[in-house]
């Protein structure tokens, strides 16, 4: 893979929590490289580390050791910041959590329309890319619905078209679809690999769910902190 | 989009219920300043309107706002031959309380020294001023009494003809005029019993002294009215106020008068000065204090609203924060809900107390630059207040989204 094709490269990451009696290693000398373009599923148990190798991505939980490279450029050195994170963040990071997390006090569509302003895109031209995502995740009847108004499905549904909003290059997403029904998941796991494929997004998803593991180029497994390489890889098989 | 706006939406109650609250309080705050501008205006009220330059007073005394002080009312010949002086007129007040149709019936009593003075000067907003040398007052509406309404004080009684509005005491009681001998014959009304008294140790007293014994008849004057009682000195004044002709020197009459061993002089600001002193200052500072901390309690009060919606929202912070959300957005989401729970508290505060100050006893007066005044200070501990729910709102980290 050349460098330019590269969206997510990471060396060595490891992330200690506590020390001392309570040291917990959540994630040890993890190095992977994710191509633009490239839809990767991660698995393994519960309290792997899974999560831990996300936030770490995502640049919200700074990991002990190791480096982070988005898009060609180094953003982390250990716990250390090599841009400004949140800037980072709004600009290349989409994320989509086990829960909505939408805002309670925003209707469904300011909730979308807001992550475009946070990122400079203005009020009416906002409005429309929010409508068009939301109508394409099958929730343009509830647009003016709060959080608490939309089922679980709906609500998720709402995140994901937040965490695309912005045209990510790097979309994280930690067991999206565990609030789904099998077809909504369905969906929205083709939705990220449509973004990947048509904007060269990166797309690294956790999943449990191994049925809709044929949408995904890549698997990852963790175990323990650490990663390997799945029996089921389908780069493997190829 | 403004997330203040509708962060207030999806908390509407508690926002609203907190608005009032911090409305009421303000409220209070603006009703307690009007209670100290009302103190003043009543108190200034008769001396600025009464529009005397100087007040001839007993020697040595403060005036009749201080304490008493009795001048005779032939000070006031005396001061008509000082020259610069225009007028010179008894000034006589002193509150009486009677019962009146059953009621209680409290009226600072104000003598007008007839003729040159018939009350003209007064806010008569019915009837007249008066025109008979006895047996006719002009009443402050406050005291309740109507047009032609007829009033018995003392041994006589009197006929409303004239109303004024807005005349109070410095006591907040309504003010009657009468003319001065009208008004010291309310003050010396005594029974005929009394009087009979008064003249029977009179004449004892007369008759155990040289001179009654040397003289007898004067032991029948004893015992007569004590207005023919030649040694037995005049009625007497409060004070005698003093308007001099335009372009006369002040300091020169001033210094004249105070030359007189028997009175002292105030221009009407040092007796304004007085007055305040004397009897509004210590409400003032009891106003004030109690002002000082409404304003504290609100600002209290706002800080732990304002911090209990921000810490409500502290999931919320982290995703915006996880988002990329610049501070500013974070900030002026609790500053303005401060600002707003501060401004709507005022405007509140002032629309209750439009209603509610003129039902009030005393007379409450907002004025313009107190209000201002209290609206900087509003906006101020609304700033202060969010302070503390900024300080938390700063401290929240992204990956608490995941908690
Ligand atoms: N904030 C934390 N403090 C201490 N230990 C943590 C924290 N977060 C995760 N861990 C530990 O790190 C390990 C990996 O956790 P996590 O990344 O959440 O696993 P997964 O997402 O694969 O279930 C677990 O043993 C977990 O208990
Ligand atoms: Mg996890």
């Amino acid at each position: 893979m050349t460098s330019a094709a590269i969206a997510l490269e990471t060396r060595g990451l490891t992330k200690v929590y506590g020390s001392g009696n309570t040291e917990v290693v959540a994630m040890r000398d993890v190095s992977l490289i994710i191509g633009k373009g490239e839809v990767v599923a991660l698995l393994g148990p519960s309290g792997a580390g899974k999560s831990t190798l996300l936030t770490a991505v995502g640049l919200i939980n700074p990991p002990t050791s190791g480096t982070i490279a988005i898009g060609g450029r180094q953003v982390m050195d250990g716990p250390r910041e090599l841009v400004d994170a949140r800037i980072f963040r709004r600009r290349f990071i989409g994320y989509v959590f086990q829960k909505a997390n939408l805002i309670p006090f925003l209707t469904a569509l300011e909730n979308v329309q807001l992550a475009l302003e946070i990122n400079d895109t203005a009020g009416r031209d906002a409005r429309r890319r929010a409508m068009e995502l939301l109508e394409y995740l099958g929730v343009g009847d509830r647009v003016h619905n709060m959080p608490y108004m939309l089922s679980g499905g709906q609500q998720q549904r709402v995140a994901v078209a937040r965490a695309l909003a912005n045209h990510p290059q790097l979309i994280l997403a930690d067991e999206p679809t565990a609030a789904l029904d099998s077809v909504r998941g369905r969906q929205v796991m083709d939705l990220f690999r449509q973004v990947a494929h048509e904007k060269g997004a990166a797309v690294l998803v956790v999943t449990h769910d191994h049925r809709a593991l044929d949408v995904f180029d890549r698997i990852l497994e963790m175990e323990d902190g650490e990663l390997r390489a799945h029996s089921a890889d389908p780069a493997k098989k190829a | 989009m403004n997330l203040a706006l509708r962060d207030i939406r999806h908390n509407l109650v508690r926002f609203s219920l907190t608005t009032v609250g911090v409305g009421l309080l303000l409220m209070i705050v603006m009703g307690m300043g009007g209670i100290y501008r009302g103190l003043i205006e009543e108190a200034l009220l008769l001396v600025d309107s009464i529009g005397a330059d100087l007040w001839v007073v007993q020697e040595a005394t403060r005036g009749p706002f201080a304490e008493v002080s009795r001048v005779p009312l032939t000070l006031e010949d005396r001061l008509r031959a000082v020259p610069g002086v225009r007028t010179a007129r008894a000034f006589v007040s002193h509150t009486i309380q009677r019962e009146y149709q059953g009621k209680p019936l409290r009226i600072v009593v104000q003598g007008l020294s007839w003729p040159e003075d018939r009350g003209d000067w007064l806010p008569i907003i019915a009837g007249r001023a008066l025109g008979a040398a006895h047996y006719e007052m002009i009443a402050d509406r406050l005291l309740g009494l109507d047009l032609g309404e007829k009033v018995p004080l003392g041994r006589d009684v009197y006929t409303v003809v004239g109303l004024t509005n807005g005349m109070v005491g410095p006591g907040g009681d309504g003010m009657a005029f009468f003319t001065v001998r009208d008004a010291l014959a309310i003050q010396f009304d005594l029974s005929a019993e009394s009087i009979r008294l008064e003249r029977a140790s009179r004449r004892s007293r007369a008759g155990s002294q040289d001179i009654g014994k040397t003289q007898p008849f004067l032991i029948e004057r004893a015992q007569g009215p004590s207005a023919g009682i030649p040694v037995l000195p005049r009625s007497m004044a409060s004070a005698v106020l003093v308007q001099l002709a335009p372009g006369t020197d002040l300091d020169a009459v001033v210094r004249t008068i105070s030359a007189w061993r028997d009175v002292s002089v105030f221009t009407s600001d040092q007796q304004r000065d007085l007055l305040l002193k004397g009897n509004v200052d210590k409400a003032r500072r009891q106003l004030g204090l109690f002002r000082a901390l409404l304003v504290i309690i609100s600002a209290i009060i706002m800080a732990l609203i304002i911090y209990t919606l921000t810490l409500d929202k502290v999931h919320d912070i982290a995703m915006l924060k996880l988002m990329g959300a610049r501070n500013s957005l974070i900030l002026g989401l609790i500053l303005e809900q401060a600002l707003l729970l501060g401004i709507l508290g005022y405007a509140l505060g002032y629309l209750m107390g439009q209603w509610v100050f003129p039902r009030f006893p005393r007379r409450v007066v907002i004025t313009q630059d107190d209000l201002i005044m209290l609206a900087v200070i509003v906006v101020l501990i609304s700033v202060l207040s969010s302070i503390l729910g900024i300080w938390k709102a700063m401290r929240v980290q992204p990956n608490e989204v995941l908690s």
